[in-house]
């Protein structure tokens, strides 16, 4: 038996979702990276206030529950602060075609960019559509056969409404 | 449900199928989804409706077709008509020209070698079916092997019938499926796991992607056959966490089979039960790695640990886990089916079946094709591949990803299969091929494949997180001209250590690609290297050290 | 213990020799006086494999593979061989893999002296380093009233995570990050002084195979680890009440 459950760290309504996902899963250790994905997908990142509260929860050690949030990618601990992400896929066909490219001419422009525009580029790995490649992910919507030239257009239309 | 229950029920669907006149199949596979094909679905049921088809020609979005370069693909039944690069614009005259004459103008050929010269065995179904009804998987035979083996065949018969197959993992390592199965088998624990694995991983492969997409009931009902043969009643997919489509599709399927008694408790009345739940993979590459797998389910940081003991023998919570491919596992159903002989029939001595590829990289068609073992490397390329585009000429074709190697054209005649593969450097892995033309160099290749196990290097065992660190570093050194012949040998022996004293598969297979690129192009290594030894310094790793490879949800650059 | 040992015979190098089921490569050598090194491993702590510095060649029904003897559990009739030159040039890279990996200043360590990596470095010839070194940026965190945590000097070998977790329970280490940002930690990264899991026990301090954990108060090679009370802790917690 467990300790008397403890209460979430807010009233915020989506703590009810990290509650049911370790309910589910009967409160066990094993339920750690459920919890950590439902975590994420409510709030967008792991803060201490959420990793204390389900190491607690789950009855698991505090560095264990850090140890697992920073070993794999999809959890982050701090909140994204771009308005806008553009993820070009560095798998080996977007390579090939070009992909290095791509992520230097939007990285320039926004490193270059004196406005501090809200895009965030990252890096992923191959996102497996390597029929389209090279392949960038603009704010969750996959767009394919790019050039420099074109990725750049995508943005730019961002950056003008912004502005 | 009983077994007379799915006949009529497949019967029953079957029937209604053939009572359509016409319908229309869009690709809604990663490939042709990226270039927006699930709004062309919205468009063509908007026409439909507009000229009042929709009863008699519905559409439906279907798993991956294969041809990834011609998409979005669109195909007309049963009059077998494709076309490919299909936009909204098209739309109308393609709902005109059902039951009329074809569109020529954006016609694909399907008597090409692309679609002739493939067995689908595996992706038989993929793209034909709408993955998200259970009623069409039932139409076309899904679930019927399960009740064989159910209501048939004792639990050993089912072994042995995969034994027989020939049937090796399609994972990578190309383990015999009967023997793992036999393994978990003979374990005497009352307590057992079947584990799926899903964590495709490898950049340039997307096989098990487009199975778990296209057709998620035909890997369910593999996961039941292998319950019942090891005598486990859990299963588990473990699902790459990017692939949001396949877990959705596999969730929506695993709920109909439970809703239709094929999942569950006492399955077609027999005294078998079992139950299936979806993990997702949280963006490490390492936990397609067995030992890593099992931790990540267990919700720990997924590092290998040494075996023994293998999971088949202590896996999941200590407890015999058999884990098997996607493709690995759905290739089970037509084994059941159609015979051992029949599959083994395919293929070579040693390697028998059909394998999944995904063909990427500098040539014609790209995209996922399945062919049987002992089909030639040129035959792939050259004739379903349609051959290198833009004039360019072959140099190299890389396969198995980060843990494979480079195969030059003096070997293109070498017949898929694992031994074959293996004697010439390379590996099947998972089926990812990716061409190389001219313009590629065999440096930059190994280089590229050495970030990525670097950045992927769980960090535990010390050659793999250090080694690969000095292996990329020398070969930074080595394309940007500034290494020496001493640098190539430090690099050779480090190739050496860390396959050889690494703790899991992902080390001790990081140098392969330097090292078949070594054998075939020594020359490119050479040309680069300098006399005199520069005295700038370079930083030991290429980029800042935040790992440079995230997950779309990955942390911040 | 179980009613019935099953005894199995083996060969470590040139000697015959036999042990039960549950031990190890490792364990058997050293009953045997065979000295096999190790980084990671430590007895009365659960093995895990990592330094791979006790890789030995073990040839059983006619295949030879490199397997870590601390995590190996042993097999009738197999040949083992533990010091071939080929795993010495091994060793001897590996450890020049970890020496370029961190910061490691013998000169100015409290270690010095009684560190094992500096130890296994003299005792296997390694003279040199052929890599380039790292430097990384590294902290030191002295916010402990008794101990320090320099990770400049840690060679991440879980000594003290395990120690932690399995002897004194309070799983107040563990690793993060991956690849070569892997680090260990206290809680949530926090510092050292702040978490609130630890006990102050330190049993970290000194299954330390570096300066990595040392206590407050010691000078340049004045740090000894004291390391007996572990296999009779061990002893103790496995003991039937």
């Amino acid at each position: 038996m467990k300790a008397a459950r403890i209460a979430p760290p807010s009233e915020d309504k989506r703590w009810r979702v990290i509650d049911a996902t370790m309910r589910r899963h009967g409160y066990h250790a094993h339920a750690l990276i459920e919890t950590l994905h439902a975590t994420q997908e409510s709030f967008g990142f792991l803060d201490e206030d959420a990793l204390r509260y389900i190491a607690a929860t789950l009855g698991v050690a505090l560095s264990h529950v850090y140890g697992v949030a920073t070993f794999y990618r999809r959890f982050t601990l701090k909140p994204r602060g771009a308005r806008h992400t553009c993820v070009v896929c560095t798998g080996t066909a977007c390579h090939l075609k070009g992909a290095p490219a791509l992520l230097e001419a939007l990285q320039q422009r926004i490193d270059h960019d004196p406005t501090n525009p809200p895009v965030s580029i990252l890096a992923a790995r191959c996102l497996a559509s390597c029929g389209l490649a090279p392949a960038v992910v603009f704010d969750g919507k996959v767009v394919g056969n790019l050039t420099p030239d074109l990725a750049l257009e995508r943005i730019e239309k961002w950056l003008h409404h912004e502005s | 449900m009983n077994p007379e229950e799915l006949h009529q029920l497949a019967e029953q669907h079957a029937h209604a199928r053939t009572q359509i006149p016409h319908r229309i199949r869009v690709c809604a596979g990663s490939s042709c989804m990226g270039l927006h094909s699930d709004q062309l679905v919205n468009a063509i049921q908007r026409e439909l409706k507009q000229q009042g088809l929709e009863k008699t020609c519905p559409v439906s979005g279907v798993g991956c077709m294969g041809l990834c370069s011609a998409g979005p693909l669109v195909a007309i039944d049963p009059d077998g008509i494709l076309y490919q690069h299909v936009s909204e614009a098209d739309v109308s005259a393609i709902v005109a020209s059902v039951g009329n004459e074809p569109l020529e103008q954006l016609r694909c050929p399907t008597d090409i070698p692309f679609f002739t010269r493939q067995k689908r065995v595996v992706l038989e179904h993929c793209g034909q079916i709408d993955p998200e009804r259970i009623e069409d998987a039932l139409a076309v035979g899904g679930y019927t092997a399960l009740l064989t083996a159910l209501t048939e065949m004792t639990p050993a018969e089912v072994i042995t019938h995969v034994m027989r197959s020939g049937l090796r993992g399609r994972g990578g390592a190309g383990y015999p499926t009967g023997l793992k199965w036999t393994t978990v088998a003979k374990a005497r624990n009352p307590r057992k796991f079947v584990v799926c694995n899903g964590d495709e991983g490898d950049p340039g492969a997307f096989m098990d992607r487009g199975v778990m997409e296209g057709d998620p009931h035909r890997v369910i009902e593999a996961m039941a056959i292998a319950g019942y043969a090891v005598g486990a009643s859990e299963g588990y997919f473990f699902v790459r966490g990017e692939y949001t489509t396949s877990v959705k599709r596999l969730r929506k399927a695993i709920m109909q089979a439970e809703r239709n008694g094929l999942l569950g408790a006492n399955i077609f009345g027999t005294p078998f039960s079992f139950t299936l739940e979806v993990r997702l993979g949280a963006g490490a590459f390492v936990s397609g790695e067995e030992t890593a797998l099992i931790a990540s389910i267990e919700g720990r940081r997924g590092t290998p640990t040494p075996r023994p003991p293998y999971p088949a023998e202590q896996g999941l919570w200590g407890c015999p886990t058999l884990i098997n491919n996607v493709a690995t596992l759905a290739s089970i159903p037509p084994i059941i089916n159609h015979g051992s002989e029949w599959y083994a029939s395919m293929g070579t001595a040693n390697s028998k079946g059909t394998h999944v590829f995904a063909l990427t990289g500098k040539v014609v068609n790209t995209g996922l094709i399945e062919v049987p073992l002992g089909t030639t490397l040129r035959e792939v390329i050259f004739e379903i591949g349609g051959g290198i585009p833009n004039g360019h000429s072959f140099k190299a074709v890389q396969m198995g990803g980060p843990s494979g190697g480079c195969i030059p054209a003096e070997h293109l005649d070498t017949p898929l299969g694992y031994e074959a593969l293996q004697r010439i450097g390379a590996m099947m892995g998972s089926g990812g091929i990716l061409v190389l033309d001219d313009t590629s160099s065999m440096v930059e290749v190994a280089r590229f494949f050495m970030e990525f196990c670097m950045t992927e290097s769980c960090g535990k065992c010390v050659p793999c997180r250090v080694g690969t660190v000095q292996m990329h570093h020398l070969l930074t050194r080595i394309s940007t001209g500034t290494a020496t012949a001493h640098d190539l040998a430090l690099l050779e022996s480090l190739c050496d250590l860390v396959q050889h004293t690494s703790l899991c598969g992902l080390g001790r297979s990081a140098p392969n690609p330097v090292l078949s690129t070594l054998r075939y192009f020594r020359n490119e290594y050479e040309a680069s290297l300098t006399s005199t030894p520069s005295n700038e310094l370079i930083p030991l790793t290429a980029r800042p050290p935040a790992p440079p490879t995230q997950g779309p949800n990955g942390k911040g650059a | 213990m179980p009613s019935s040992v099953r005894v199995k015979t083996l060969r470590i190098d040139d000697l015959d020799v036999a042990g039960d089921e549950q031990q190890t490569i490792f364990d058997v050598a050293v009953e045997h006086a065979i000295p096999i090194p190790t980084l990671c491993h430590l007895d009365g702590l659960g093995a895990v494999g990592a330094c791979r510095m006790c890789l030995v060649e073990v040839t059983s029904a006619n295949q030879t593979r490199l397997q870590p003897a601390c995590a190996t559990p042993i097999e009738e009739g197999m040949q083992i061989v533990t010091n071939s030159p080929r795993l010495q040039e091994y060793r001897r890279m590996i450890l020049e893999l970890l020496f370029a990996e961190g910061n490691h200043v013998c000169a100015v360590c409290v270690s010095n002296g009684h560190c094992e990596l500096q130890g296994l470095a003299q005792s296997l010839g390694m003279t040199h380093v052929r890599f380039p070194y790292h430097y990384p940026q590294r902290s030191v965190d002295a916010s402990h009233r008794r101990f320090v945590v320099d990770h400049n000097r840690c060679i991440l070998c879980t000594r003290c995570v395990r120690v932690c977790a399995e002897i004194e329970g309070a799983h107040t280490w563990d690793v993060m990050g991956a690849s070569s940002q892997t680090q260990v930690i206290t809680d949530l990264n926090q510092p050292w002084a702040e978490a609130e899991t630890c006990t102050g026990c330190g049993k970290c301090i000194h299954v330390c195979p570096t300066g990595a954990l040392f206590e407050k108060g010691y000078s340049v090679a004045e740090m000894h680890k004291r390391r007996q009370f572990l296999p009779y802790l061990r002893a103790m917690r496995e003991r039937e009440p």
